[in-house]
């Protein structure tokens, strides 16, 4: 019901979007459609390997490995490795998420994963080092970074305190 | 200009080697029925996130066209006091665009003189609850359930970084280290 509902909403901002660009007129409207159609093609088989694929992953992964390190027992400490493990993950949105849902079918409790996709959002060390300094003055992004160490704990913290998802 | 895709990237082809591998593994060891159960279970997942993930990547491209970027920066860059973190953060949820454009939008705001903090609850912000990732990338992968609840929790997330950098950079300036 929920996932009805997201995608509804979603084609609704997309026919709102259509009428604006509509009527700024010009070719924004068959600009946008071919771009957008182009990014669909080039995400749709990243998307299928990492959903499909990751059920392999899971599969042979030994699922109390997962359970005892990041499973709903494994606490602040579970935590703190989910943490870790999201800073350091190599790679764009594919690799981090991939980790993360295959982290979730074997056994790792939600919060923790939670902990893992913020702290690979906040700190992923690529993104940093290729696109943030470049773009920053490097004190800022440290000052940032530090700033955010306690981030990926309390979104744990708050996954743990409602219950959810 | 939006940063393009590429069409083929390391990233993919090593979660590509990993799947192959686990997949080869989960053949040999278990046989067909298990390699065909664990591909139809998330195949139906993949067939279900179609249609989303087409919405995303045309709001993603149709918000980026009819946005002008110079809009949100100034938003950010004029305010201050708790509302210059509220607009900040709230401009981080609303800007189209990858790495590649928020970055230097925030790098913008600084030259132009504005709040260290504002800066940091704007790119806190976009990476935490920026809808451009969250509908491409995230709610795929993770599903909607997921993602509602991981965002839920986040809103207060880029507020907080935002007044932690601001006390930061205020005892840095007392013993007279700029920031």
């Amino acid at each position: 019901m929920t996932a009805l509902i997201v995608g509804a909403l979603l084609w609704a901002i997309v026919a709102v979007l259509l009428v604006v660009a509509a009527l700024k007129g010009g070719s924004l409207v068959t600009t946008g459609l071919r771009e957008g159609a182009l990014d669909f093609l080039r995400l749709t088989p990243r998307v299928a390997i990492g959903v499909v694929g990751s059920g392999y992953v899971a599969a042979v992964l030994p699922p109390q490995v997962l359970g005892d390190l990041l499973g709903p027992n494994s606490g602040w400490v579970g935590t703190a490795i989910a943490a870790l493990a999201g800073a350091l993950t190599p790679g764009g949105p594919v690799v981090g998420f991939s980790i993360g849902v295959t982290a979730l079918k074997s056994g790792a409790a939600p919060p923790q994963v939670i902990a893992y996709t913020t702290a690979w959002a906040l700190f992923a060390i690529q993104r940093v080092a290729s696109y943030e300094v470049v773009a920053m003055p490097a004190r800022v992004v440290w000052l940032r970074v530090v700033c955010s160490i306690p981030v990926p704990f309390l979104a744990a913290l708050g996954a743990m305190l409602i219950g959810k998802p | 200009m939006r940063p393009r895709r590429k069409p083929f990237d390391w990233s993919t082809a090593l979660v590509t080697l990993c799947v192959v591998v686990a997949a080869i593994v989960v053949y040999v060891r278990d046989g067909w029925d298990r390699f065909t159960a664990v591909f139809l279970g998330d195949l139906h997942i993949f067939v279900d996130i179609l249609p989303k993930m087409a919405a995303g990547c045309l709001i993603g491209v149709f918000s980026t066209l009819l946005i002008p970027r110079e809009i949100v920066a100034r938003l950010v860059g004029a305010e201050s006091g708790l509302a210059g973190l509220l607009i900040a953060t709230f401009a981080g949820v609303i800007v189209p665009g990858g790495p590649v454009t928020v970055y230097p939008v925030a790098g913008a705001f600084l030259i132009a003189g504005a709040d260290v903090g504002a800066a940091l609850a704007f790119v806190t912000s976009w990476t935490l609850l920026g809808y451009a990732r969250a509908l491409v990338w995230e709610l795929p992968f993770f599903g909607a359930n997921f993602v509602m609840w991981r965002m839920a929790i986040a809103p207060a997330f880029p507020i907080i970084v935002g007044l932690i950098g601001r006390y930061a950079v205020k005892a840095f300036a007392a013993r007279g280290i700029k920031i």
